[in-house]
């Protein structure tokens, strides 16, 4: 079969046994991507030479038998808002259009010391506001299950690209739900690691009290080694974690017998697509039978989450995105006035919702309003984070649908930013808790994909997996494919 | 100049920024250094790159503790970093880290004082707060007939490690608010904390004006920025208080706005950016987590603290038996008591010291417009120059020709004196030829001296000193003198 449809946890031993080289197993992807990414749209920048390169070193290398690095020869797709270092990093917007970061991101620095190959960099909704891709401003990416609808956001085209073997997996970022809710709309698995366990060092900001930096891959096992490569404290971001990094492939195998899953009142309510409530509810009746013990916990806060996080994550965007201005970097409208530079620039080179979110963030945090709508909403965070600790007291991971409604169509939500913001209502309140979360594929409704997301305590991504992965080798979903090519795996 | 109002009373508060004497920058590795080629020391985080995160320099937050514990500041225990919105092509990210004065984000220290002396008679000034932040970077206005073509950037500034220090507008007039900066600035070099130095930009100073009537009402202030030196700021101060009075007397009012002091015609002016209520959107710096300080590392900074201002000034006036004045002017330049207590170390004449010190020493250095140590005398030298005196080889007043030269050149003083042929004459002989020809040369002076009138002694010895350059034992020659004529 196709290698491009592979685990990366199956690819490691075939290239390990030389009965697959680096080059082979690129070549594949490339085949993929030219056939499909015409269509899907996935990338906005693949880096087929400089790949090919990297590949045939690690050739070489397999060849002579040299001790390597974990994940030597596999490449990766990489969100359009990771700095990669000469490689154009637009964030999916005009205004970074043609900007070479002269620097790696410590993600991309991790990867590359564990051998990993840059396929490309992959679309994204413009600076990571959106939960379709629509808002790119080099057009949106489609969903492989059906090209007529979104695949979700704003992570889209790393969703799309795993799940269309137009790469082994991907990094994404989250801030609202960015890496889960297309992970869920596209059936791959997405992992938003906690906040500060894998560094945001070139990660081009946009919440930054919220964004990480985390795994789109086909499988949970795959998750937890693309997560190992990825996480631990780093020296240029002070938000990160000084701790231990565990052993996450070692945590997989544990099973669920005995552990306490509470499924979320609130994720279970009006609004839910009932194929998905039929999803989640049906995967949460597996758990069962894997041994855990059910029980129902609420988070009454998680009806702040949305206008909570429409505050804080706006805020911190408006300041984030002042230094597009024309003067340094990327797109600039010259003219002789700099004030009047700064405004056309700016004008010219953001989208309508980044406009929005940065006209929101700044009103939010204006002399006379920023009492009653910043400092309220880092109260109501409290809340919601409180919330979710209450939760802990009695269950080890809580249980919610990733996004209420399978994949829309494109179009259908952009002239209503509030019905796009819903796609988020049960991602959200994960990123403003600073927790781990998952979303594994767990049936489909109307044919399209249907997510079900774990969440666990902080720092705690061994129990999120651990479950994950039992969920996963009791079903099959993660084997399903799109119907892009007839590859479908039985 | 404007006629003073003298019912009103001046009310100055001070904004001080330090730049801090660290190896590298406020938020990244980069390299602090002045006169490298523009941008050649900046990085990502400096320059403010997509992506980049800030990480903050222990070191300077190390320096502001100090600063902070040594002006007797409450220390947060958690303080935290804001950022300051505004958009200014200087600034790379538009925001500025700086730390803002909220409740439960206080900034690195408040509420402190420093005392200092002014004419000898002791004052304090209460510091409001202590903050660290950002320097920005540095623009170059490319100009052609006069009209500005173009502007340049230069980012090396961007990130030096700035202290913010805020007085409350405790100062009563121009000359208060001079020795209250020169009085910190000693602080800031006991404490290695910044070189202080105006001329340079190391210590930048913004003062808050305005006149106060007699029943207590404070009137309209505004803010009086580019003053580049101890002198501007006295004379920038002296000028607004004025201004203010006349508008006041004329029946205006104070317009509150930001003004600039033009050095050249020695005025302020408003400046001519719009004075939009400036809205700076401080929100806490999520890619910072706080600065926490515990009592532990208060405790270990304050005893690390070296001997302060004020009480090396008690010292030396109880201890070494200097007075008020001479102990303040040495304590309050920290290059000159460092010089002062090596050469005590070696000559245990303290008075002998700081008389050399406070008057021909300093003398020759205002006139050269430098400080002790940027010039070439050291210590040694001028303990073995005083030795020649203690030892006769040499008279004060050779010793005082000597100066200049010892102070540009250095050098041994003996070595000196010997090729210089200088040595003092003391042998009774010589002395007795020089002494007869100026009796001759001299013969009212000498008969007036005969005859009672001891002034015209003065004269004689004056004029043997003349004869001999310099060399000849003034006491010596007094002796004979007196021998020869009343004798």
């Amino acid at each position: 079969m196709d290698p491009a449809l592979l685990p990366v946890s199956e690819l490691l031993p075939r290239l390990r046994r030389r009965e697959l080289s680096p080059s082979e197993l690129l070549a594949a992807y490339l085949t993929r991507i030219t056939a499909h990414d015409g269509t899907l749209r996935a990338y906005l920048h693949v880096d087929a030479e400089a790949a090919r390169t990297e590949a045939r070193r690690w050739d070489e290398r397999y060849a002579r038998g040299d001790d390597l690095p974990p994940l030597a020869g596999i490449p990766i797709a990489v969100k359009d808002i990771i700095c990669t270092r000469g490689v154009v990093t637009t964030c999916g917007s005009r205004i970074l259009e043609g900007w070479r970061p002269p620097y790696d991101a410590t993600a991309m620095v991790r990867l590359r010391h564990a051998g990993a190959i840059l396929l490309g960099k992959t679309n994204m909704d413009e600076f990571a506001m959106g939960s379709s891709t629509e808002n790119s401003a080099f057009g949106p990416t489609r969903n492989p299950w059906d090209v007529e609808r979104v695949p979700g956001g704003s992570s889209g085209g790393s969703a799309a690209a795993v799940a269309a073997g137009l790469a082994p997996w991907a990094l994404g970022t989250d801030t609202g739900g960015s890496i889960r809710q297309p992970a869920s709309l596209c059936g791959i698995v997405g992992l938003k690691p906690t906040y500060g366990r894998v560094s945001r060092y070139g990660l081009i900001a946009y919440g930054s009290s919220l964004d990480q930096i985390g795994p789109m891959t086909r499988t949970v096992e795959d998750a937890a080694l693309l997560l190992q490569a990825l996480a631990g404290w780093d020296p240029l971001d002070s938000t990160t974690a000084d701790l231990p990094v565990p052993d996450y492939t070692e945590a997989l195998s544990g099973g669920v017998r005995g552990l306490r899953l509470g499924i979320a009142r609130e994720g279970m309510g009006e609004g839910l697509q009932p194929g998905v409530r039929a999803a989640v509810q049906q995967a949460a009746a597996v758990l069962e039978g894997l041994g855990a013990h059910l029980e129902e916990v609420t988070l009454p806060a998680i009806d702040y989450a949305l206008p909570t996080y429409y505050l804080v994550a706006t805020a911190e965007a408006s300041s984030n995105l002042a230094r597009y201005d024309g003067v340094r970097h990327g797109l600039r409208v010259e003219v002789p006035d700099i004030v009047e530079m700064f405004s056309r620039t700016r004008d010219a080179g953001f989208g309508p919702e980044v406009k929005r979110r940065i006209m929101l963030g700044t009103y939010a945090l204006s002399a006379g309003f920023y009492e009653a709508f910043y400092l309220k909403a880092q109260r109501a965070r409290t809340l919601v984070r409180r919330d979710f600790e209450r939760a802990f007291e009695r269950v080890d991971l809580v249980l919610l649908p990733t996004s209420p409604t399978v994949a829309f169509r494109l179009g259908e939500r952009v002239a209503d930013p509030l019905q796009m913001y819903l796609a988020d209502i049960f991602t959200i309140p994960v990123n403003l808790a600073g927790l781990p979360g998952i979303s594994v594929p767990c049936g489909f409704a109307d044919g399209l994909p249907v997510g079900l997301q774990l969440v666990g305590r902080a720092f705690d991504e061994p129990t999120v997996l651990r479950a994950a992965s039992a969920y996963e080798r009791a079903t099959d979903w993660h084997r399903r494919r799109p119907p892009l090519d007839g590859a479908r795996v039985s | 100049m404007v006629k003073e109002a003298v019912n009103l009373e001046t009310v100055i508060g001070l904004e001080i920024h330090v730049q801090l004497q660290t190896a590298s920058k406020m938020f990244c590795g980069c390299a602090v250094t002045f006169g490298a080629p523009p941008n050649t020391l900046i990085c990502p985080v400096c320059l403010g790159l997509p992506g980049a995160l800030p990480v903050t320099n222990r070191r300077a937050v190390e320096l502001g503790l100090r600063t902070a514990v040594a002006l007797g500041c409450t220390i947060a225990p958690r303080s935290q970093f804001h950022r300051k919105n505004y958009y200014y092509p200087d600034l790379p990210k538009n925001y500025q880290i700086s730390q803002y004065q909220y409740m439960d984000h206080p900034p690195l220290g408040m509420d402190g004082w420093l005392e200092f002396t002014v004419d000898g008679n002791p004052r304090a000034v209460r510091i409001r707060r202590v903050h660290l932040e950002e320097d920005t970077g540095k623009l170059i206005h490319v100009e052609r007939d006069g009209i500005v073509t173009h502007t340049l950037i230069d980012y090396n500034r961007s990130g030096v490690p700035l202290m913010e220090i805020v007085t409350q507008p405790d100062l009563r007039s121009p000359a208060e608010a001079r020795e209250f900066l020169v009085a910190l600035r000693a602080l800031l070099q006991y404490l290695d904390v910044s070189t202080g130095r105006m001329e340079e930009g190391t210590m930048r100073v913004d003062a808050n004006v305005s006149r106060r009537a007699p029943d207590g009402t404070l009137g309209t202030r505004t803010e009086v920025k580019n003053m580049n030196s101890l002198r501007a700021v006295e004379r920038a101060l002296a000028f607004e208080a004025a201004r203010q009075a006349e508008v006041l007397a004329g029946g205006g009012a104070v317009v509150q706005e930001t003004r600039h002091w033009d050095e050249r015609r020695q005025i302020t002016f408003p400046s001519r950016t719009k004075e939009e209520a400036e809205d700076y959107r401080y929100f806490p710096e999520p890619d910072l987590v706080p600065i926490a300080v515990d009592d532990a590392w208060v405790e270990r900074v304050r005893a690390a603290l070296p001997e302060l201002p004020a009480q090396k000034r008690a010292r030396y006036v109880s201890a070494l038996g200097l007075g008020p004045y001479d102990a303040d002017l040495i304590v309050r330049q920290p290059r000159l008591a460092a010089f002062f207590e090596e050469a005590l170390a070696a000559y245990p004449n303290a008075k002998a010291l700081a008389n050399w010190l406070s008057g021909d020493i300093a003398g020759v250095l205002n006139a050269e417009g430098k400080e002790i140590d940027e010039v070439a005398l050291r210590p040694p030298t001028l303990v073995s120059l005083l030795q020649l005196i203690d030892g006769g080889r040499i008279s004060g007043r050779i010793a005082k020709d000597l100066l200049p030269d010892l102070i540009r050149d250095g050098g041994d003083p003996a070595a000196l004196v010997a090729a210089r042929g200088l040595e003092q004459i003391s042998d009774t002989a010589d002395l007795e030829r020089l002494i007869e020809k100026v009796i001759a040369a001299n013969p009212d002076p000498a008969e007036e001296f005969r005859r009672g009138k001891d002034k015209a002694l003065t004269f004689l010895v004056g004029q043997v000193m003349k004869e001999s350059r310099g060399r000849a034992n003034p006491e010596v020659v007094n002796r004979i003198l007196r021998e020869r004529l009343r004798g």
